[in-house]
C-alpha cells in the first residue's frame, strides 16, 4: 500500500459529501465479502473462528454426556444427530469417534491454528509495526477464503452417508486409509485431506505474509529488537508453519495417493475385509514421522501466538515494561528451533529403535528450560507492579496458570520410561489440553477483550467478561485435572466407554464430574458469544487509546480507515515497554514519542 | 413443537442478558462512571478472587491426589515396572512441588499488586543475575530428570534374554490372538497372504519352526518370575498392545514385527490377595451391584484380572479389544500348557474328524 492511498482514503472519510465518486471502491462486496484490508480479514478471520469454535465445544458436550452416562438417553443427542447416529438419544460409536476426531481437527486448526494467528497476526502485524497493510492484501484474502472453504468442508462431512472422519485428529495410516475398516475412512475421510490440503494453502498464504511483512514493512525506527513480543511472537510461529506445514501436504497426497490410487506408501502386508490387499513394502510409521513432524511445531504455532499476546496485555495491565524482553525473544527462538528436532516423543511406543527414543527424550525435555523462562519473566512482570484488572488481564493471567501446569505433566510425557504406561491415556488428554488447548483459548480470549476496542471501536462488558473468565478458568481445571488420575488409573483415550471393563468401573463418578464441569464450561461460552456480538453493535464506544498502551496500534484515528494512519506513517523512537518509567509525568511512553536527552531506550533509566 | 420451545427458549435468554446489560450501563452512567472503566473496587475484587482461586486450586489438586490414589492402579506386577513407579513418583513430586511455588508466586503477586489509585508500578526490566538463576536451576532438575529417565529406558528397552519365553501377540479388529513358540522356542513363519479362515494368523505349514506353535485366544497364561519377549503383529491397522498392571506397551504396526519384553513378578492368585486390590475390587464390585440392581440383572462379582488392551484408535469397537492375562506359577503354566494342541495337531486332529464325518 503506498502512502498515497491511504491520504487518499482518508480523505474520503473526512469529507462525506465528496464520498459518492468513490463509492465503488467501497461497495459491500469489496469492503465487507473480498476485503484486502488486513483489519476486514482479521475479522472475518475471528468470526469463523468463533463460530467454529462454538461448534467444536458442542461436539465435545455431545461426547462428554456419553462418556459420563454411557448408554443413557438424551434428548439432545437425537435431536441434534437423528436417528442414524443417536437413535433413541444413544450415540453410535462410529459417531462418537467421528465427534472426537473432528472435535480435535476443528480446535487444533480452525480455531487455534487459522483463528488464533489468522486473527491476530493479521490486525496486529500491520498495526504494531506501522505499516499500511500487509505486503499482500491479495494473498491475505486469499488465505481467508481457503480458510473459509476449508473450514466448510470440514463441517459439511456431518451431512454425508458415511459421516465425517472418524481415525482420531492424526488420522493414522492404515485406519485412515482403508474404508473397509471404519464408515469414517470413506467419503468423510476425503473430505478430511480435501479441507486439510486446503487448510495448508490458507496456512501458506497467510505465513509468507506475515513473515515479508515483519521483514519489510517497518516503520522508521521500528528496529527488530523494538518490535513487541506479540509481533516477535507470530513472526516465529509464521517461520514455523512455512518450514512445517508444507511436509503435512506430503503426508496428505501420500495418503490420497494410497486411499485412491492404489500406491503402498504406508500399506504393508494387510488383510481386512476377507482379503489380502496388494500392496506390500509400505510403512504407517513414515507417516507419524511426517504428520508430527508439523505436528509437533504444531503446538508452538497454537501456543506461541497466545504467549504473544499474553505478554503485552501483562506488561500493558501491570503497568510495567515486560520482565526480560531480550531473553523472551531468545525463548521464543530456542522454542521455535527446538520444536523441530523434538517429534519423536509422540513416537516411543511405536517400535521406533530406543536409542533414537533417548535423542528425543533429551531434546524434549530442553524445552521445558526456555518455556520455564517465559513463565518466570511472567510471574515477574506482576511483582511490584499496579495491576488492572481488565478481563483480558484475568484472562492472561489464568493462561500463565495453566501453562506452567499442562506443561509440568510433559515432563512426564516426555520421559520415554514413563511414556510406556502413560502414553495414550487420559493422562495426555489432559496434558495437551491444559498446556495448549485452555492456554491457548485463553489467550485467545485475553487478546479477544484487550483488541475489541480496536477491531469493533466499542467496548466489551466487563461484568460478563468477569464471569466469562472465572467460569471459564474454573471448569477448565475442573474439566482437566482429574483427566490425568484417569489416565494413571490406565483408561485409554478415545474410548466409547469404558463399561467393557470391570477394572474402569470405579472410575465412573471422576467422569460425571469432569463432565458437569463441561456443561459449565459450555454455558459460560454463551455468556461470551452473547457479549461478542452484542457489544459489536451495542458497547459503549471506546476512546483512541483506553488501556494506556505504548504500542502503535493505538496511535490510529477510531474509525477503520484505508491505510490505517491518515497522515505520514508514524516513527518509532523506542522500545515498546516503556511503562511506570521514572521521571514522566504519565504512566506511559508511546513508542512515537522521541527519546528525551540523555535517555536510555530498552529498560534502561 | 419441542424444537419450537428450545428455539423460543434460546431466544428469550438472550433478550434477558441483553436487558440485564442495560440495566448493568445504565446503573453505572448514573453512578457517573463509564460503564467500560476498571475501578479500584473492581481490581480489588478480582485479586480477592485471584488469592481465593490460589487456595482453591491447591485444595482441589491436592484433594485429587488423595481421593484418587485408591482408584489407580495397583503395584506393578513386573519387575521394570517397580522403577517405572519410583521414576514416575520421583519426578510427580519435583513437578507438585514446582507446580506449588509457581502457582503461589503467580496468584500472590496478583493478590498483592492490584491497581490503586496514586500508586506507581516499579520500573524493572530485566535482572540478569536473576534470570541466571532461574535458568540454570531448571537445567539441572532437568539434567537429573532425563539421567534418571534415560538409565531406565536403556534397562527397560535393551536386548531380552536369549532363555526368555516367546510369545507373539497377533491384533486384528477387534481381538487378540496369541501363539506360543512351543518347545523349540522359536515361531514358525507367517504370511498375511496364508490367511483363511482356520488359518488366522497366515501361520505358514512348509516352516519346521511353527509345526509345535500353539494358538490360543482369549485369555493367556504366562508363568511367574520369568522374563517374556512379546512380539507383535498386526493384520490390518495399528493396535497398541497395553498391560496396564505391568507397565508395559508397544503399538503392533502392520508390515512389521515390534518387541518388547518384561518379567512377571506376582501370580494373579497373589495378585487377588494384595489388601489394596481387594478394596479397590470390594468397591467395583459393590457399584456393579448397586447398577445391576437398578437396571433389574443380576450380577456375578468380578474378581480381580490381568488385562491386555488395545491402546491405538483401531475402528469402532477399539473401546472394547481386550485378552485376560493370568500369571500363574511355573507348575500351573506348564500344566496349562501342556493342555494346549500345537496348532497342526489341532488342525490334523479336526480333519480326521471331517474326514472321518464323512
Amino acid at each position: 500500500m503506498s502512502d498515497n492511498h491511504g491520504q487518499h482514503d482518508s480523505h474520503a472519510h473526512d469529507s462525506h459529501g465528496q464520498h459518492d465518486e468513490h463509492h465503488h471502491e467501497e461497495s459491500f462486496v469489496s469492503k465487507y465479502i473480498f476485503s484486502m484490508d488486513h483489519k476486514t480479514i482479521s475479522r472475518q478471520f475471528l468470526i469463523t473462528a468463533v463460530i467454529m469454535a462454538f461448534l467444536a465445544m458442542m461436539m465435545s458436550f455431545l461426547f462428554r454426556l456419553q462418556l459420563a452416562w454411557p448408554g443413557e438417553k438424551f434428548a439432545i443427542i437425537n435431536f441434534l444427530l437423528g436417528d442414524k447416529w443417536g437413535k433413541d438419544g444413544i450415540l453410535e460409536p462410529g459417531m462418537y469417534m467421528a465427534l472426537v476426531t473432528i472435535h480435535g481437527t476443528v480446535m487444533v486448526f480452525m480455531v487455534l491454528t487459522g483463528g488464533l494467528s489468522g486473527t491476530f497476526s493479521n490486525l496486529l502485524i500491520p498495526y504494531q509495526i506501522g505499516a499500511r497493510d500487509m505486503a499482500s492484501g491479495f494473498m491475505n484474502m486469499l488465505s481467508y477464503w481457503f480458510f473459509f472453504l476449508s473450514s466448510l468442508i470440514m463441517i459439511a462431512a456431518f451431512f454425508i452417508e458415511t459421516g465425517p472422519a472418524s481415525g482420531g485428529w492424526t488420522v493414522y495410516p492404515p485406519l485412515s486409509a482403508l474404508p473397509q475398516a471404519m464408515d469414517g475412512s470413506k467419503l468423510g475421510m476425503t473430505f478430511w485431506l480435501v479441507s486439510m490440503s486446503l487448510f495448508i494453502v490458507s496456512s501458506l498464504l497467510g505465513g509468507l505474509n506475515y513473515i515479508v511483512t515483519v521483514l519489510n514493512l517497518r516503520t522508521k525506527g521500528m528496529s527488530m529488537t523494538r518490535l513487541p513480543l506479540t509481533i516477535w511472537a507470530f513472526f516465529i510461529t509464521a517461520v514455523l508453519g512455512v518450514l512445517s506445514f508444507p511436509v503435512l501436504l506430503s503426508a496428505a497426497l501420500l495418503l490420497i495417493f494410497d486411499r485412491s490410487f492404489g500406491t503402498s506408501f504406508y500399506l504393508s502386508d494387510i488383510y481386512i475385509g476377507g482379503q489380502a490387499l496388494e500392496q506390500t513394502g509400505g510403512s504407517p510409521i513414515l507417516y507419524e514421522h511426517l504428520f508430527w513432524f508439523l505436528g509437533h511445531p504444531e503446538v508452538y504455532i497454537i501456543i506461541l501466538p497466545a504467549l504473544g499476546l499474553t505478554s503485552e496485555i501483562i506488561s500493558v495491565n501491570s503497568r510495567k515494561p515486560i520482565f526480560g524482553y531480550r531473553a523472551m525473544i531468545g525463548s521464543i527462538m530456542a522454542i521455535g528451533f527446538l520444536s523441530f528436532i523434538v517429534w519423536g516423543h509422540h513416537m516411543y511406543m511405536t517400535g521406533m529403535n530406543p536409542f533414537l527414543g533417548s535423542v528425543f527424550v533429551f531434546t524434549t525435555l530442553l524445552i521445558a528450560i526456555p518455556s520455564a523462562v517465559k513463565a518466570f519473566n511472567y510471574i515477574t512482570t506482576l511483582w511490584k507492579g499496579n495491576i488492572r484488572y481488565t478481563p483480558a488481564m484475568l484472562f492472561a493471567i489464568g493462561l500463565v496458570s495453566t501453562f506452567i501446569s499442562g506443561g509440568l505433566t510433559g515432563i512426564i510425557l516426555a520421559d520415554s520410561a514413563l511414556d510406556i504406561n502413560v502414553h495414550d491415556t487420559y493422562f495426555v488428554v489432559a496434558h495437551f489440553h491444559i498446556v495448549m488447548g485452555v492456554s491457548a483459548i485463553l489467550g485467545m480470549c485475553a487478546g479477544v477483550y484487550h483488541w475489541f476496542p480496536k477491531m469493533f471501536l466499542r467496548h466489551m462488558n466487563k461484568k460478563l467478561g468477569y464471569i466469562h473468565f472465572w467460569g471459564t478458568f474454573i471448569s477448565a481445571y475442573g474439566v482437566f485435572f482429574p483427566m490425568h488420575f484417569l489416565g494413571l488409573a490406565g483408561v485409554p483415550r478415545r474410548y466409547y466407554s469404558n463399561s467393557a471393563f470391570p477394572m474402569f468401573d470405579n472410575l465412573v463418578d471422576i467422569n460425571v464430574f469432569i463432565t458437569s464441569f463441561a456443561i459449565l464450561a459450555a454455558l459460560v461460552q454463551i455468556v461470551f458469544l452473547f457479549n461478542f456480538f452484542y457489544s459489536m453493535f451495542r458497547g459503549p464506544k471506546s476512546e483512541q487509546n483506553p488501556w494506556g498502551a505504548n504500542t502503535l496500534e493505538w496511535t490510529t484515528p477510531m474509525a477503520h480507515t484505508h491505510g490505517n494512519w491518515p497522515g505520514a506513517l508514524p516513527t518509532v523512537h523506542r522500545w515498546p515497554y516503556d511503562y511506570s518509567k521514572p521521571g514522566k509525568d504519565q504512566d506511559f511512553v508511546p513508542q512515537t514519542v522521541p527519546l528525551a536527552e540523555g535517555e536510555i531506550d530498552g529498560g534502561g533509566h | 413443537m419441542i424444537k419450537f420451545l428450545v428455539y423460543i427458549a434460546i431466544i428469550l435468554t438472550a433478550l434477558a442478558i441483553g436487558y440485564l446489560v442495560r440495566v448493568f450501563e445504565l446503573a453505572s452512567s448514573l453512578k457517573g462512571t463509564k460503564p467500560e472503566e476498571i475501578t479500584e473496587k473492581d481490581n480489588k475484587l478480582q485479586a480477592k478472587l485471584m488469592l481465593l482461586f490460589l487456595i482453591v486450586l491447591l485444595g482441589f489438586t491436592f484433594w485429587n491426589l488423595i481421593e484418587y490414589a485408591p482408584k489407580l492402579l495397583p503395584v506393578s506386577a513386573s519387575e521394570h515396572g517397580v522403577e517405572i513407579d519410583w521414576l514416575f513418583n520421583f519426578n510427580m513430586i519435583i513437578i507438585y512441588i514446582v507446580f506449588a511455588i509457581t502457582q503461589i508466586f503467580l496468584f500472590f503477586f496478583a493478590f498483592k499488586y492490584y491497581g490503586r489509585k496514586g500508586r506507581v508500578a516499579t520500573f524493572i526490566a530485566h535482572d540478569n543475575k536473576l534470570e541466571m538463576i532461574w535458568t540454570v536451576i531448571p537445567a539441572i532438575v532437568l539434567a537429573v530428570i532425563i539421567i534418571f529417565g534415560l538409565r531406565s529406558w536403556n534397562k527397560i528397552t535393551s536386548d531380552a534374554n536369549p532363555n526368555s519365553t516367546i510369545v507373539e501377540l497377533y491384533a486384528k479388529q477387534f481381538d487378540w490372538t496369541a501363539r506360543y513358540a512351543g518347545a523349540d522356542n522359536k515361531l514358525g513363519k507367517a504370511n498375511y497372504r496364508l490367511i483363511t479362515a482356520t488359518n488366522d494368523l497366515g501361520m505358514d505349514s512348509t516352516s519346521a519352526e511353527g509345526m509345535d506353535d500353539i494358538v490360543v485366544k482369549n485369555e493367556i497364561h504366562i508363568p511367574v518370575g520369568k522374563e517374556i519377549e512379546f512380539k507383535f503383529r498386526s493384520r490390518d491397522v495399528i493396535h497398541s498392545a497395553f498391560f496396564p498392571h505391568f507397565r508395559a506397551q508397544m503399538n503392533c504396526v502392520p508390515g512389521m514385527t515390534t518387541m518388547f519384553h518384561f518379567t512377571p513378578t506376582i501370580t494373579t492368585a497373589d495378585m487377588r490377595k494384595d489388601p489394596f486390590v481387594v478394596k479397590q475390587m470390594a468397591e467395583i464390585n459393590k457399584l456393579r451391584q448397586e447398577k445391576a440392581k437398578k437396571e433389574g440383572r443380576v450380577e456375578k462379582p468380578v474378581e480381580f484380572d490381568y488385562i491386555l488392551l488395545c491402546n491405538k484408535i483401531c475402528g469402532n469397537s477399539h473401546y472394547n479389544m481386550q485378552m485376560t492375562v493370568i500369571v500363574d506359577t511355573e507348575a500351573d503354566y506348564k500344566k496349562w500348557l501342556a493342555g494346549k494342541p500345537a496348532f497342526y495337531a489341532k488342525a490334523a486332529a479336526s480333519k480326521t474328524v471331517i474326514a472321518e464325518n464323512k
